[in-house]
């Protein structure tokens, strides 16, 4: 009958977690908390399921190409780090981090890298370009039965054909970077942590 | 060894003797000998100097933080709805820049979302002494950890003990007073005996935890042929209503302790239990509340429309089926007051004694009562409809924030309609006819 927060995170792995993700102490040990109830098993790792029993991410669309995001390649486990770790691509880019030095390795929020992760989603061969099929796998999450075969072709034909600058039919990195470049990708693509 | 025996049988004998005359006795007639009120005096007072302690023993950024983390979550939400986010983006039919929405709004429900944290404690803002709080507390002075060692042992020494023996013979005297009273033949007397036993091991059962309970606008009190619905935080709910007058209860069957006392009460009271899946079961049991709200000489009906122990922070859904019954319905708002101790029942983490045996040993349950003005369905007023202003009518009074979501999510994943609703109001946007999607984040029942 003893507390709920028995496992506690050490303060180096905080400090790791901290200098890898920009994340705040105080954010840190909260969104652990939120890890530990989500983990279901226990066993200080989540697994799709996990994920899956949030009902509000059930209902997304797109709730299973989010959740996939979280684990490796070939991996059915998250541990905290690698929650962080995606989760950070979603911290917002506060007014310090803009001026960085380019020394350092490019923070997880940057407009890249949340790029980077949209990218993603719609890559799924990981072949760093957005093929018809792939977009149309993506469509038809977000769609649902409500719009037909053809139609739906014709969107993914005209996305196409107004992203693709080198005429492989496909959206590559730097195309996909060139049609969003007038959107606002750090506010889209952010979410409000507390401190 | 027999010295030694008798000097045992002899502290049992005064130990029963003081809780026979001090809180059997009082508990059936319906008097307050104000022991329990004085209890409550110096365990405020003990509970308001930890509280200053504490904010004054902690450095004011730690105690800011475990402020937030109570009070105000992790994100802020954006409060935004599809068409507005996705609009804003929109050159033509479809852009890449749509899953942004998307994305965002799953991230945020993973970080946080309004249903599972309502099926674990609520988090406090100020230790209660107790070490089961969400966040951990740390050493903060001396003083206060004798207090706190003082507190665990008037806790497990004293109160354990006392409570324990409250609760066997409230349970014992529940479960014989209802099976002797079901032999009787039906008829007033069986139900006025009925009554006196329901009543008796009820207010038993309260001193057992500490109970102080606040009724509020008595003049409400549900009448008889009436249907009171009542948010759901723990079985003790039951209790703590039948304590200010009795019920015919309708609920789910249930195993272990909580079954047997189920066996025993129905024999003497028409209450109603069910199996839950069993749909054949679902049909009997509207058969059976029509019936019985048809007679008015019948005890008010109790019903949970949420179906489901919340965490005593929020309302969830109610099921419509207590709404389609017809009759009066009688709402009733539960507001416990956590700095004394957890009342709500994480049944999937607990069974019914160890749930049983974390209340005794906390400090008290304090809860408020309150009686709403009864409540009929309007003209033109679907069950739905009047669900859900009744549910906000409990929400409202006692402070509970309302959520949408279906309670049985506790156990079941969400239904794939409430996605097909998403996808459908993606695609009215994507065509160009979205003006009248209404988005819904899933929410309405079926």
């Amino acid at each position: 009958m003893g507390s709920r927060a028995s496992t506690l995170l050490r303060d180096e792995e905080i400090e790791e977690i901290k200098k890898e993700t920009g994340f705040s102490h105080s954010q840190i040990t909260r969104l652990y908390s939120r890890f530990t109830s989500l983990d279901k098993g226990e066993n200080g790792t989540l697994s799709r399921e996990d994920f899956q029993r949030i009902p509000e991410l059930a209902i997304n669309p797109l709730g299973d190409r989010i959740i996939n995001a979280f684990f490796p390649e070939g991996e059915d486990q998250v541990n905290f780090r690698g929650f962080m770790r995606t989760l950070a691509h979603f911290r917002p880019i506060e007014d310090n981090e803009k001026s960085k030095d380019q020394n350092g390795p490019e923070p997880l929020n940057s407009r890249s890298n949340k790029l980077h992760f949209a990218f993603r989603l719609y890559d799924l061969d990981k072949d760093d370009k957005i093929s018809r099929d792939e977009l149309l796998q993506v469509l038809r999450m977000m769609v649902g039965v409500n719009i037909s075969d053809e139609q739906l072709g014709s969107i993914a034909d005209r996305t196409i054909q107004e992203a693709d600058q080198d005429g492989d039919s496909a959206i590559s990195f730097a195309e996909f970077v060139k049609v969003l470049e007038k959107v606002d990708v750090e506010q889209k693509m952010s979410i409000r942590f507390l401190h | 060894m027999e010295a030694w025996g008798a000097a045992v049988a002899a502290a049992l004998s005064v130990w029963f003797a003081l809780v026979l005359g001090l809180i059997l006795l009082p508990s059936v007639v319906g008097l307050s000998l104000g022991i329990s009120e004085l209890y409550m005096t110096v365990l405020v007072k003990t509970l308001e100097w930890a509280t200053r302690r504490i904010e004054k023993g902690v450095k004011k950024q730690q105690a800011r933080m475990l402020k937030d983390s109570a009070s105000n979550g992790i994100i802020q939400r954006v409060d935004t709805t599809m068409e507005k986010e996705i609009a804003s983006l929109h050159r033509a039919d479809f852009e890449l820049s749509d899953i942004f929405y998307f994305c965002r709004e799953g991230f945020e429900a993973i970080v946080e979302d309004e249903v599972t944290q309502r099926f674990s404690s609520e988090e406090l803002v100020s230790w209660n002494l107790l070490t089961r709080t969400n966040i951990n507390f740390q050493y903060i002075s001396l003083r206060l950890t004798i207090v706190w060692v003082i507190g665990v042992l008037v806790r497990y020494c004293l109160l354990l003990p006392l409570r324990l023996t409250l609760a066997t013979i409230g349970i014992h005297s529940m479960i014989v007073g209802t099976t002797l009273v079901g032999c009787l033949p039906n008829g007033s007397i069986k139900d006025w005996l009925s009554e006196l036993v329901h009543l008796t091991s009820s207010r038993i059962l309260v001193r057992a935890l500490s109970g102080t309970i606040h009724y509020h606008n008595k003049e409400n009190k549900p009448q008889k042929g009436g249907i009171c619905v009542a948010n759901h935080t723990s079985p003790i709910d039951v209790i703590i209503l039948t304590n200010d007058g009795c019920y015919a209860m309708v609920g789910q069957t249930h195993g272990g302790l909580m079954g047997v006392i189920q066996r025993a009460t129905v024999k003497a009271c028409p209450h109603v239990w069910f199996e839950r899946s069993e749909v054949k079961d679902r049909h009997l049991v509207m058969k059976r509340l029509k019936e019985h709200v048809a007679d008015k000489n019948k005890l008010p009906i109790l019903i949970f429309p949420e179906g489901t122990c919340i965490n005593n922070t929020s309302v969830m859904m109610f099921k419509k089926g207590s709404f389609e019954i017809g009759g009066t319905i009688y709402p009733v708002a539960i507001k416990y007051d956590p700095q004394f101790g957890d009342a709500f029942w994480n049944s999937s983490k607990y069974n019914a004694v160890s749930y049983l045996l974390r209340l005794m040993t906390s400090w008290a349950i304090v809860c408020n009562v309150w009686y709403l003005p009864p409540m009929v369905r309007e003209e033109g007023e679907d069950a739905v409809q009047f669900a859900n202003r009744v549910k906000s009518a409990i929400a409202l009074q006692g402070g509970l924030t309302e959520l949408p979501w279906d309670g049985g999510l506790k156990r079941a994943k969400v239904k794939e309609t409430f996605k097909e609703e998403q996808q459908k109001n993606y695609s009215k946007m994507i065509v160009g006819n979205g003006s009248s999607g209404n988005l819904s984040s899933g929410t309405e029942p079926d």
